[in-house]
């Protein structure tokens, strides 16, 4: 039986990849997660300068997912290359990396600098749902606008040579229209989607929105079948590979993500419900799905459920 | 019960554990010392000792305090930045909100014969460790340390539990003259101890490891740094590969030999390494 998976030329020896912003911050935890059995990491977003994200309460469980507002957090693009060269040379799965800027020209450069790094994929984060506040970034999140995505995908691609995925946001009623502009400006996969949202919690002892930032993104096994649903309408409109995201917790999501059309599978949130050792057992569940089902690889019911 | 968990598998989520903030009336507040002040809840919680509460001031901000005492939940607080300043403008009969606990706590061993090492303020949690100890059985002596005389805190609390108790000041103000690690050496010179806990500045644990490893005693040490979720999953708080806030944040000492970020580095908010 094979699990193994290829995005954009890169091989994983089974479909889950860890999602940007869970673990991703330092070299020794992307090594971990990689020993933990994940087919691939992706480390935490980066910009060209630091950024301190916002105060807490920055996460919580609300009873049926959880609820972030980090901001974005990180050391900047020059701290984050050493980690990447660290963990691209120990972790021994491919590494892929986030990025982030306020313009085209600001992702392009950040890609670059990241490039050096030799991670396997870029992945751009056009999505983050919890800076639509930050007039640093704009005030905007660039995932709404079909244009802006091309026009960021295009101009990463004219400075690297390194496959990229561009980051959806599920958040749009534009959602294929945008998967479509980001294939056409050359994108070598997608990430659908990230997190939901944003939403908020109210506290209802003080009656305080929780999260310092008052809105996050919600995520976890409450946005699954939104995110089943993100995933099947982007593969039924681009031809390049998607890593399927959204509420990945055991083998059967991750089976569904695939029969949607997912060709890997973004593990996150499931990390606080089930362990850091959450990717190898999912890798094992899909597989004891595959043998009671026959299949013998993981194309044989991939995007099953589109037919 | 609380769940235990070690650092490949484990789940989170129980009963005992508030996920959403709980609101709590203080009911008394102690002036350890000009710096550090015990505020004192009308609640109560499971909890081990060397958990923390995420404790919530909105619309400031939410920082990790460890657990003095789970009944009533008693917090020791040092004021060190803006978090704790509005802490301590808090009075008797105001509230705050709390989330928790979380992280591991100290394993506490039924063993007979144990040294507790505080460090400053982590003095605080091996206050909730000795009377937990002491439930079990289990004969604690604590070693303080501080600066100067005027630094020393829950020296009464201790003097309560009947702990027997050598306090070290870096001037001999008080006590014996030295670092509690000085102290802690002559202690495990004198005496054989079955294990070790501590908790106060890294660099100070590490030297402590290093004199446990020489006596050929276990100990666990309980780290502190920048935590975010709270929850093991942002990664904010990572020791090299470990989780501080999840995976902690109390370790083994023989699990913290090799992580080169021990006693050395720490990350701040934006995740970029410090000195410590």
């Amino acid at each position: 039986m094979d699990v193994s998976t290829t995005i954009a030329g890169v091989s994983l020896r089974n479909p889950t990849v860890l999602a940007a912003g869970i673990l991703g911050t330092s070299a020794d935890l992307l090594c971990r997660v990689a020993k933990c059995g994940a087919g691939a990491v992706t480390s935490k977003s980066c910009s060209l300068e630091a950024r301190d994200g916002h105060p807490n309460p920055t996460m919580l469980d609300w009873g049926e997912g959880l609820i972030n507002a980090i901001g974005l957090s990180n050391p900047g693009v020059e701290e984050e290359v050493k980690e990447l060269k660290k963990a691209v040379g120990k972790s021994g799965v491919p590494v892929f990396a986030s990025v982030f800027g306020k313009s085209p020209e600001e992702f392009a450069e950040v890609a670059a600098r990241v490039a050096e790094a030799k991670p396997a994929l870029v992945e751009l984060n056009v999505s983050c749902p919890n800076v639509s506040s930050d007039s640093r970034l704009g005030g905007k999140i660039f995932a709404f606008d079909a244009k802006l995505v091309a026009k960021i995908t295009d101009a990463v691609k004219n400075r690297v040579s390194t496959p990229i995925s561009v980051k959806l946001s599920p958040n749009t009623p534009d959602l294929k229209e945008i998967a479509q502009a980001a294939e056409d400006a050359g994108a070598d996969a997608i990430t659908a989607c990230n997190s939901f949202g944003p939403g908020m919690v109210i506290d209802v002892e003080t009656g305080k929105p929780i999260l310092s930032n008052r809105v996050g993104g919600v995520s976890g096994p409450a946005v699954k079948p939104l995110a089943v649903k993100c995933v099947y309408d982007v593969c039924s409109v681009v031809e390049v590979p998607v890593i399927g995201t959204g509420g990945v917790t055991n083998g059967r999501d991750a089976v569904e993500m695939i029969m949607a059309g997912a060709t890997a599978v973004g593990v996150g949130s499931a990390v606080y419900y089930r362990g850091i050792s959450v990717f190898a057992r999912i890798d094992a569940e899909i597989k004891v799905f595959m043998d009671s089902h026959g299949y013998e690889s993981l194309a044989d019911f991939r995007a099953i459920a589109q037919q | 019960m609380a769940t235990s968990r070690s650092p490949t598998s484990g789940q989170l989520r129980s009963s005992d554990v508030n996920m959403l903030p709980r609101r709590a009336k203080i009911k008394e507040i102690i002036n350890d010392n000009g710096r550090v002040k015990t505020f004192v809840l009308d609640c109560s919680i499971i909890a081990k000792p060397g958990q923390y509460v995420m404790v919530w001031l909105p619309g400031i901000d939410e920082k990790p305090i460890s657990v003095s005492r789970a009944d009533p939940l008693t917090l020791t607080v040092a004021n060190r930045g803006p978090f704790t300043s509005r802490l301590f403008d808090l009075k008797v009969n105001d509230f705050m909100s709390f989330r928790g606990p979380f992280g591991n706590g100290f394993a506490l061993r039924t063993v007979k014969n144990i040294l507790l090492v505080g460090g400053g303020y982590g003095v605080a949690p091996l206050r909730f460790l000795a009377e937990t100890a002491l439930q079990k059985n289990i004969r604690p002596t604590m070693i303080m340390g501080a600066k100067t005389a005027s630094d020393v805190i829950l020296e009464e609390a201790f003097s309560e539990l009947k702990v027997k108790t050598i306090i070290a000041t870096d001037d001999g103000s008080k006590g014996v003259k030295g670092t509690c690690v000085d102290a802690a050496k002559e202690a495990m010179e004198k005496e054989k101890f079955n294990a070790v806990y501590s908790c106060g500045p890294e660099k100070m644990m590490a030297a402590l490891a290093h004199e446990c490893a020489k006596h050929g005693v276990r100990c666990q040490l309980s780290l502190e740094r920048y935590i975010k979720c709270g929850i093991g999953v942002c990664g904010q708080c990572c020791c090299d590969g470990l989780r501080v806030c999840h995976d902690g944040p109390v370790f083994d000492a023989r699990v913290l030999k090799g992580v080169e970020d021990f006693g050395r580095l720490a990350r701040g908010p934006s995740g970029a390494s410090h000195a410590l």
